[in-house]
């Protein structure tokens, strides 16, 4: 028999996730709705929090906690602010290939730091000419003795401006079929965090542009083997991004039909709340069943993951129905509200534009049908 | 090292306070809907009792009365750093009042042994009687100090706490062991944390039924309950208007009557 219940421990993750979320993450969102800064006492606090730590292994100083866990802070975090589980899942990103692919002295260089915060990680792939196929990206590499020199631009790089530990993926200049995976310091020679950019929502996450100009990097800085970097941002990609923008999606519909439940039950019209209208039922009745399909989904893939198993086609499926439904259920919560919906006063509004960047991160729907296609045909 | 014993209660999380129902036959809350967490005062006793660990030697115990599943607010306890937990737990202990609970929770107590000081919030969301920390106190016979905002000098036996009083505070003399019980004032609860809930993996929560406690079952639970509760209800607050006329003096009379008519003014 398939046990659909969390244990003891993960709905203690849970209240403390949401205890954090509430009393921490929450007082800065004003702030970062204004000036669409990352504010520098909100990572302090996700540091302090222990945040970073969750995947990292214990070994490492990390909690050692997995993927579940990892969906559950998500989901929690996300609940209040979706910009700052944006922001963490990406951490998560970066930290991701060094864990699977690092050697034992990039691991015990890299990870201790990243699990408190100290460094901040990001994983960049995405270019103007690539972002869900990497094969096109043009950021190139050449060896120069025991220096990588690489050259390039990426683009709509989550924790581009903040992070200092970065995974990126570049093309060999001289064979395109090979492609390494290389960590870069923020304070290397070459390295430029240039344009940020300003997003209809997620505000507060920072998100931007990147320029390598003759970056050098060491060869003790390649993750896994010359030439094979493809698979290791893939495999970060594939089950670490899209499982932490189902976290993200998932907290988003919760917010979504919490606010549209309470908001439904004091707004009174015809001497009635509006929740006894069948017409607001149904809208709050499709969030709930989008919301409890979502984690089934989403939970399930996770659970997938912390066995080890390849979970990137579960989370391809997870990730398109998440993320739909949290658009969905930010159309509805903002219909609820009527014209409050339109206010910025009211949160509704605030993931109504959150959605609309929910979507496309860490690939489109349209590009998980293309994932989920692949993944029946074959 | 000081021995320190927190006295904590599972209540319906304040946050979902409008899914809360009372049965109208028991007329007790019907908790099966609404998660149940740690009462929110009992935090600030915990809280202080991590804070005299964290400056001086201390070991914590959390204690709860309830039913099995309030083993889970022990165990937060034990997440946020509590070294011991007991849970108090018997289907005689079931439906007990204020009284019957501190008599279960002191005997409890007594099975523990010897302690220093006894920490309880200051009331319970849900019951809010703030009369169980007082009657442990009564029944352990120890002097308690009920409402303290902050602990001026801890050291030794010989304590000094400011306590709540009305408009203004008490600085209260007192000698350990004694019971305490807390305001939201007095710190800011610390959060659960993920590493302090894995650490928690190596704490134990002790059970103890009513025989653990060796106490007759007619002195616990509702059958040791003297309380009564006849009538529940919902107090309605009606408002009436009434203008006053005539002259400035002849409104103010009007009014020095009204008032002194409804007993707001001597």
């Amino acid at each position: 028999m398939i046990d659909f219940t969390f244990t003891e421990e993960q709905e203690m993750f849970r209240k403390a996730a949401r205890e954090f979320a509430e009393n921490q993450v929450a007082p800065f969102i004003p702030e970062m709705e204004k000036t669409g800064k990352v504010p520098d006492g909100l990572v302090k606090a996700l540091g302090k929090a222990e945040m970073m730590a969750v995947t990292i292994p214990d070994a490492y100083g990390g909690l050692g906690l997995g993927y579940t866990a990892r969906l559950i802070a998500l989901e929690e975090i996300a609940r209040i602010s979706v910009a700052t589980a944006m922001m963490l899942q990406v951490f998560a990103l970066g930290i991701e290939p060094i864990i699977k692919f690092g050697t034992e002295v990039q691991k015990k260089k890299y990870l201790p730091d990243l699990a408190t915060g100290k460094r901040l990680a990001t994983a960049a792939v995405t270019e103007a000419t690539g972002g869900s196929d990497p094969t096109g990206i043009r950021t190139s590499y050449r060896k120069d003795g025991d220096v990588f020199i690489v050259n390039g631009r990426k683009c709509f790089i989550t924790n581009s401006h903040i992070a200092d530990t970065l995974t990126i993926l570049a093309k060999n200049e001289a064979n395109p079929k090979e492609f390494c995976a290389l960590v870069v310091e923020k304070d290397m020679e070459g390295f430029k965090a240039t344009h940020e950019e300003h997003k209809v929502g997620m505000r507060g996450c920072n998100t931007g542009e990147l320029s390598f100009e003759n970056l050098k990097i060491p060869k003790e800085n390649l993750l896994g083997d010359e030439g094979k970097g493809l698979r290791v941002t893939m495999a970060a990609i594939g089950d670490v991004g899209r499982g932490g923008m189902v976290g993200c999606a998932l907290g988003l519909q919760t917010a979504c039909l919490e606010a549209s439940i309470k908001f439904s039950n004091e707004r009174i019209l015809y001497g009635k709340p509006i929740s006894n209208l069948q017409t607001i039922q149904n809208k709050i009745a499709e969030m709930k069943i989008d919301l409890e399909a979502g984690r089934l989904l989403g939970y399930r893939a996770a659970a997938i993951q912390d066995k080890g198993k390849p979970s990137s086609n579960e989370f391809a499926v997870a990730k398109y129905f998440t993320t739909e439904a949290s658009q969905k259920a930010a159309k509805m919560a903002v219909d609820i509200h009527g014209g409050y919906g339109c206010m910025e006063e009211y949160a509704v509004s605030r993931y109504m534009r959150d959605s609309a960047v929910v979507g496309p991160s860490a690939g489109t729907s349209d590009i998980m049908k293309v994932i989920v296609a692949r993944w029946a045909l074959s | 090292m000081l021995s320190i014993v927190v006295c904590v209660k599972a209540v319906p999380d304040p946050k979902e306070a409008c899914k809360i129902k009372i049965d109208p036959g028991t007329k007790t809350l019907l908790r099966c809907d609404v998660p149940m967490v740690i009462n929110p005062l009992d935090r600030h006793a915990l809280e202080a009792a991590l804070h005299l660990k964290r400056t001086g030697e201390a070991s914590i115990t959390a204690l709860s009365m309830g039913p099995l599943p309030a083993g889970n607010i022990v165990k937060e306890c034990l997440a946020l750093g509590a070294d011991r937990g007991i849970l108090l737990s018997d289907r005689a202990f079931g439906g007990a009042d204020a009284y019957a609970t501190a008599y279960t929770l002191a005997k409890g107590i007594e099975k523990i042994g010897a302690f220093d000081l006894v920490l309880c919030g200051m009331a319970s969301s849900d019951g809010a009687t703030e009369w169980v920390g007082p009657q442990v106190a009564v029944f352990l016979d120890v002097p308690v100090v009920t409402m303290v905002k902050e602990i001026q000098e801890g050291a030794g036996r010989n304590w000094l706490v400011k306590a709540d009083w009305e408009d203004g505070y008490r600085r209260v003399a007192v000698q350990l062991p004694a019971l305490f019980t807390v305001t939201r004032s007095l710190n800011q609860p610390q959060t659960l944390s993920f590493s302090g809930i894995i650490k928690a993996r190596q704490k134990t929560i002790t059970v103890w039924t009513l025989d653990d406690l060796a106490v007759s079952p007619e002195t616990v639970g509702a059958k040791g309950s003297p309380t009564i509760v006849a009538r529940l209800g919902t107090i309605q607050n009606k408002r009436s208007v009434k203008m006053l006329g005539g002259t400035a003096e002849e409104k103010a009379d009007a009014l020095v009557g009204i008032l002194a008519g409804a007993g707001a003014i001597g």
